[in-house]
């Protein structure tokens, strides 16, 4: 390693590691709402600790409790299952940096989500990368379960409609859907997806509604042709 | 009860599945462009189903039904993501919003 390198490594770790504490702060707050969300839609703690520590997706969580809470659990399947999806594409930029094998494999696979990904492929160095994905990942874990854990036994003590927390599952949803409504096909599936969603409301069972946008999704991906050299 | 439990332990071991599978694949199988463009619409498509899901169904029973309080909430968090505000915040004001409407109306 030359001192060049050297340098830019120290100065990378403090800003890494201020950027996942900040994750960290985020995801024990947003942790406590699902954990009161979750207990309010009927859930015990100990079934919303398991979706925290086993699912640990934070999308994934909030929409199986969802469509659960609506009386559906089997649809709440497919719909917890597609929106953790995304998290099986991260693995390739993921797996070339940290190249997991054997039991470090299993252990890795766990962490690879939104925040992560987004904090190891940001950097610019190997080793910076590595330690991005190892300090957000456990720094978001362990607040993301002290959140769900407080929040369920806050929960149970609250109503939840009274502080208003029943806004809080589509306000942060919007919000992790903002930034990826940059391109023209993407704001179109956004579109067509809730227009089938709010259509389906009264005809299909719970849950239904949330796992037909997906087939728009497939739809969308099939029928786009990206032209070369530009956006779609 | 048990439907319950036994679809939360399908749902949390197959989330945990899918993300083994990605750091197991090979590189081939996930680089298919096709694959990747409904992989990044999958997000955008459920997410938004489920704001949508969420504001029109809020109590889930299946009818269109609309919460005041709710809908004011979630416009106060269409403003502060238009004034580039993060998730903490957008969130923090979804629900002081919702829960002032709440104690005021």
């Amino acid at each position: 390693m030359t001192t060049e390198e050297q340098i830019s490594l120290a100065r990378a770790y403090p800003a890494v590691l201020r950027a996942a504490i900040g994750l960290g702060v985020y995801a024990g707050v947003f942790g406590a709402t699902f954990g009161a969300v979750s207990v309010g839609s009927g859930l015990t703690v100990g079934q919303t600790m398991t979706l925290s520590l086993v699912m640990f997706s934070g999308a994934s969580q909030f929409a199986f409790v969802g469509v659960a809470a609506a009386g559906s659990p089997w649809a709440a399947i497919p719909a917890a299952l597609l929106l953790g999806v995304r998290n099986a594409f991260y693995g390739v930029p993921i797996s070339e940096i940290l190249a997991p094998h054997g039991w470090r494999r299993l252990v890795t696979a766990h962490f690879v989500i939104d925040e992560t990904t987004a904090m190891a492929v940001g950097q610019a160095e190997p080793r910076a990368k590595q330690y991005a994905f190892w300090s957000t990942g456990l720094i978001l874990f362990t607040l993301w379960q002290t959140g769900s854990l407080v929040g369920a036994l806050l929960g149970t003590a609250i109503d939840p409609a009274r502080f208003g927390l029943d806004a809080a599952a589509p306000a942060v949803f919007l919000a992790l859907l903002w930034a990826q409504l940059r391109t023209r096909s993407a704001k179109v599936v956004a579109v067509l997806g809730g227009l089938v969603a709010f259509l389906l409301i009264p005809v299909a069972p719970a849950g239904v509604p949330v796992i037909a946008a997906a087939g728009v999704a497939v739809a969308a991906g099939l029928a786009v042709r990206p032209r070369p050299g530009g956006a779609s | 009860m048990t439907a319950l439990l036994v679809a939360l332990v399908i749902a949390s071991v197959g989330s945990y599945l899918l993300k083994l599978a990605g750091v197991s694949s090979p590189e081939s199988v996930l680089a298919n462009p096709t694959v990747q463009r409904i992989a990044g619409f999958l997000p955008v498509a459920m997410l938004t189903a489920l704001v949508v899901v969420g504001l029109a169904d809020g109590d889930g029973d299946g009818r269109w039904s609309f919460d005041g309080p709710v809908l004011a909430g979630f416009g106060a968090a269409v403003i502060a993501l238009l004034l580039r505000a993060g998730v903490l915040v957008v969130f923090v004001v979804a629900v002081a919003v919702t829960a002032l409407l709440r104690l005021l109306i």
